[in-house]
């Protein structure tokens, strides 16, 4: 029950920040708001004892990727700070409203009309923790589930990203440099 | 022994791609020696082919088959056909496979002799008559092109090679086809001038239009025969297989009718009546490949095929069709020689003439009625002979009226005249071929050409009488041609200060002239029956031991007459004779210098028949039918691009709407769905 | 013990939230804002599947690693051809770079 309550108050936290974080004009807030919504979910991971999860999403999302945010923010237009770009009920708005109601009807009914889903849980299993020894050693092994093919796919992956990165941003100052 | 073979067709192709694809970046003499140096290996290669086939004693392997010959004959007399390779291209079914490769056998030696022989004296001989034309000619931007004419001429001594030595007929037709295009090609040579372009047409599409028939025939013999194979010393089954055909009264009917199909083929190639219409057009092209493929050797493929199937027309019951091939081709002699009696055109002159002497070999071949020598079986060989002598002599003609046509500059005998002072080794060697294919002892004409009217009194005296008569015309018209442009009113006497004088050519056109005028005085004395002969045996020619018959006296006065009329009309510096003539029968003299209508016969055909029946509505159906299908398709397509283009707006907003809008549409219809 | 339908109910609500911002959205940054809003309903998916319906596999939990990783390594491009495009035509809206179509 008492978790069922955390849940609740984080449901609230996260659907309340994500409204927030689309429907304000000033990018700033929606950038803080983003933070909010990715604590909250954090939150949730830790409710799903998955304390690991929850870590690294504070840590990489809340911390890294939402600080990256920042920087592209400051460095690009002022208007947008000053949330001078954003314009509300346009047609595109109401359209958007529209297609969101929509899908997210279809979405609950999807859900309503399977009834599987809830059949499947298991209500006796405990909530265990999954250790850190557990997760490195299924990261590096190559048994059954182990997951080192995609982490060395990830780990080149994120090389690729950083030099790409670094050549799309290069590129201004080679120009310069002729 | 013959294991070089292959470089007989391999050398040309070599030669004709190096030229044709680097041709333009060697400079003229360096593409001319080329060619004239490869056609000189050919033509020693020939002769070293020819004298080893016909003279080898010993033993020697061909294809896992052995020969044991003496004097070049195996134990029965006659000549082995040897099939130095055979590779198979293409598989059709089991039995029926279309082979390449080289076989040897008593013509096909001969006719590589031929040949070599005329293509490399032309090759030379172009050496100086292309530089001199692009030399005369320099301001026309068309008589460029030196490398490409040698190009194409190896071109065409391959393609002709590889039709000769051909080991069934289906490679024949391959070659002959090349060959076709190859005079395509050289008739249109100097292209940017009108009437090259329409006579290559002409010549083109009349020879395919008979080649279809060629092709049919093929069908034909290979579907009911089973196979492609045509020599019957080659391939041992073949016999087993058409007597099969042949005594089944259901398929009885096949082999005649294939080979007269073929025929008709050879007929558009021979320039047989009536579709001759493209040769005298095809003088167009630079003299000396009408000497090379419109005298000596491309024109006589047609006496070749007909030549190669001879035993076949004999012994599986098509003599019928051969004798309407006679009848055909004493035809077209008579109207080529009417014709070529009053031609301005010089070439032309000549052209009719190669029609008629051509003619006269497909006669002697359309008299036989057996294979034997004594016994119906004289014309083959007669019409042998005639081919290599007419091959040489006519070569020879044509050359001699090429070093005329480039120092006058024209082709028609008003301009000539009087040239013996100015060209006198041209004027010797044109006589020596005048008189050659006249008929007279004892130039080589003489001897081929009595054998072929021989051949006729045997199959009947009327067409021996005919033929005589045909002869004594040929000479009339050889000599008259003679005469306009030799002797005559001098076209340049007679306004010395202004007009060219004419002169002698260079020693590089007249080596080749001299050297073919030797061979056409002396080509008659080669014991020419000991070599080629309907059934291989060693067959004599009485002539050659003076044992003139009749026919031969005959023939010869006829050349008298002929000459002497010749002599008579056309000497002296005017003609009243020939003028009155003209006048009395105007309707006559009009109807032979237009070639009595034949082509307007044939343009009315097409023109008005095949074009307005059968090509204008399929041209309607193709524009309005398939071209509106398509054009519908492309409209269709590009009316429905620009209705979608819109949607491409580069908006990824816009895009994700889209996709969002069709998930969650698909997914709906997936819920309603289950 | 929370039902599973409640997280799914959740991370519906917030894919469409996602959906919903980054179709209104005009400037780039937001749009990426809200494309972050996507990814995590999605994780959150993820996480509570795994936990809810199979405890004793860790297929959903990798699965959300693997994005978050993911996740960080598209922003970061994201964002220097955000600055660039920034650079390049002083502009960070949508509609600035619409001519790349051609």
């Amino acid at each position: 029950m008492a978790k069922l309550i955390v849940f609740a108050i984080l449901a609230v936290v996260i659907l309340a920040s994500a409204v927030f974080c689309v429907s304000t004009k000033r990018i700033m807030r929606a950038a803080t708001a983003l933070l909010f919504v990715l604590f909250g979910v954090a939150g949730l991971y830790f409710l799903l004892d998955y304390t690991f999860l929850g870590t690294a999403q504070i840590s990489i999302y809340a911390g890294g990727i939402t600080v990256m945010y920042i920087f592209a923010i400051q460095l690009v237009s002022k208007r947008t700070l000053q949330g001078l770009s954003e314009r509300w009920m346009g047609k595109r708005t109401l359209l958007a409203a529209l297609i969101a109601l929509v899908g997210a009807a279809t979405v609950l009914g999807v859900f309503c009309k399977n009834k599987i889903l809830s059949e499947l849980v298991s209500t006796n299993t405990p909530n265990t923790e999954v250790t850190m020894e557990v997760i490195g050693k299924n990261l590096m092994s190559a048994d059954k589930y182990g997951y080192v093919l995609p982490f060395e796919f990830i780990s080149v992956f994120l090389l690729a990203c950083i030099i790409g990165g670094l050549v799309i941003l290069n590129i201004r100052k080679n120009e310069e440099v002729k | 022994m013959f294991d070089y073979a292959f470089l007989i067709l391999l050398l040309p192709f070599l030669s004709a791609i190096v030229l044709g694809l680097a041709g333009m970046k060697m400079p003229r003499p360096v593409a001319g020696f080329i060619g004239t140096t490869m056609l000189g290996v050919l033509f020693a290669m020939s002769l070293y082919t020819a004298y080893h086939y016909f003279f080898y004693t010993g033993e020697y392997t061909a294809m896992g088959q052995t020969f044991n010959v003496v004097d070049g004959r195996l134990a029965s007399g006659v000549y082995p056909t040897v099939t130095v390779f055979n590779i198979t291209w293409l598989k059709f079914s089991e039995f029926l496979t279309f082979n390449i490769g080289f076989r040897l056998s008593p013509i096909s030696v001969m006719m590589l002799v031929v040949i070599t022989t005329i293509s490399f004296m032309v090759h030379i001989y172009s050496f100086g008559y292309m530089a001199e034309r692009d030399e005369k000619y320099k301001f026309e931007e068309y008589e460029h092109g030196f490398q490409r004419f040698y190009a194409y001429l190896s071109m065409f001594t391959m393609s002709m090679l590889g039709l000769v030595v051909a080991t069934n007929v289906f490679q024949m037709y391959l070659f002959w086809e090349l060959v076709g295009v190859c005079s395509y090609l050289l008739i249109g040579f100097y292209y940017p001038k009108h009437t090259a372009v329409h006579a290559s047409k002409k010549a083109f599409i009349v020879t395919r239009f008979a080649d279809l028939f060629f092709l049919i025939g093929i069908l034909f013999f290979s579907f009911y025969v089973g196979t492609f194979n045509y020599d019957l010393s080659a391939d041992p089954s073949l016999v087993g297989k058409l007597t099969a055909v042949a005594t089944n009264p259901n398929t009885a009917w096949v082999i005649p009718t294939a080979l007269f199909l073929m025929f008709i083929g050879g007929a558009g190639k021979s320039a047989m009546f009536p579709l001759h219409i493209w040769l005298p057009d095809a003088m167009e092209g630079p003299t000396p490949v009408s000497a090379l493929i419109h005298a000596a050797t491309m024109v006589v493929a047609g006496v070749f095929q007909v030549a190669s199937m001879f035993p076949i027309y004999i012994k599986f019951g098509a003599v019928e069709q051969l004798h309407w091939i006679a009848y055909i081709a004493a035809f077209t002699a008579f109207y080529a020689a009417a014709v070529a009696c009053c031609q301005r055109d010089i070439k032309r002159g000549l052209a009719f003439s190669t029609i008629s002497q051509i003619a006269y070999m497909l006669v002697a071949l359309g008299v036989c009625f057996a294979i034997e020598n004594e016994e119906g079986g004289l014309g083959y060989m007669a019409s042998m002979f005639h081919l290599f002598t007419h091959a040489m002599f006519k070569a020879l003609l044509f050359l001699c009226s090429g070093a005329i046509i480039v120092i006058i500059g024209s082709n028609f005998k008003e301009y000539m005249g009087g040239l013996h002072k100015y060209m006198p080794i041209t004027n010797a060697c044109f006589l020596i071929g005048c008189i050659a294919i006249s008929g007279v002892w004892p130039f080589a004409g003489f001897f081929s050409k009595d054998e072929i009217v021989s051949a006729c009194f045997q199959f009947s005296p009327a067409l021996g009488w005919f033929m005589t008569l045909v002869s004594g015309m040929t000479a009339f018209y050889m000599f008259r041609l003679y005469y306009v442009i030799f002797w005559g009113k001098s076209y340049y006497e007679e306004d010395p200060e202004n007009r060219r004088k004419p002169q002698e050519v260079p020693f590089v056109m007249w080596g080749p002239l001299v050297f073919l005028a030797i061979i056409s005085i002396f080509a008659g004395w080669i014991p020419f029956g000991h070599f080629v002969s309907a059934t291989g045996q060693s067959a004599e020619i009485h002539l050659q031991h003076f044992h003139f018959s009749s026919v031969a006296w005959f023939s010869l006065l006829a050349a008298a007459i002929g000459i002497s009329l010749a002599t008579w009309m056309y000497m002296p510096k005017n003609n009243p004779v020939a003028d009155m003539l003209a006048k009395r029968m105007p309707v006559m003299h009009k109807a032979a210098l237009n070639r009595f209508y034949i082509d307007n016969v044939w343009q009315f055909f097409t023109h008005k028949v095949v074009f307005r029946f059968f090509s204008i509505p399929i041209a309607w159906f193709d524009r309005q039918v398939i071209d509106g299908t398509f054009n519908f398709l492309a409209w269709g397509t590009q009316e429905a691009g620009e209705s979608i283009r819109p949607w491409q707006s580069g908006d990824v907003r816009h895009y994700a709407i889209w996709f969002i809008t069709g998930t969650v549409a698909l997914t709906l219809v997936i819920l309603c769905l289950i | 013990m929370i039902p599973v339908e409640y997280f799914f109910v959740l991370s519906g609500l917030l894919f469409f939230i996602g959906v919903f911002g980054f179709v209104t959205r005009r400037n780039l940054v937001a749009m990426l804002i809200s494309v972050e809003l996507v990814l995590n309903s999605v994780d959150l998916n993820f996480a509570a599947f795994n936990r809810m319906l199979y405890p004793d596999g860790f297929e959903g939990m990798f699965f959300t690693i693997f994005s978050i990783g993911v996740s960080a390594a598209e922003s970061a491009v994201a964002l220097a051809i955000i600055i660039n495009v920034y650079r390049h035509l002083h502009s960070d809206q949508v509609n600035s770079i619409e001519n790349m179509k051609l």
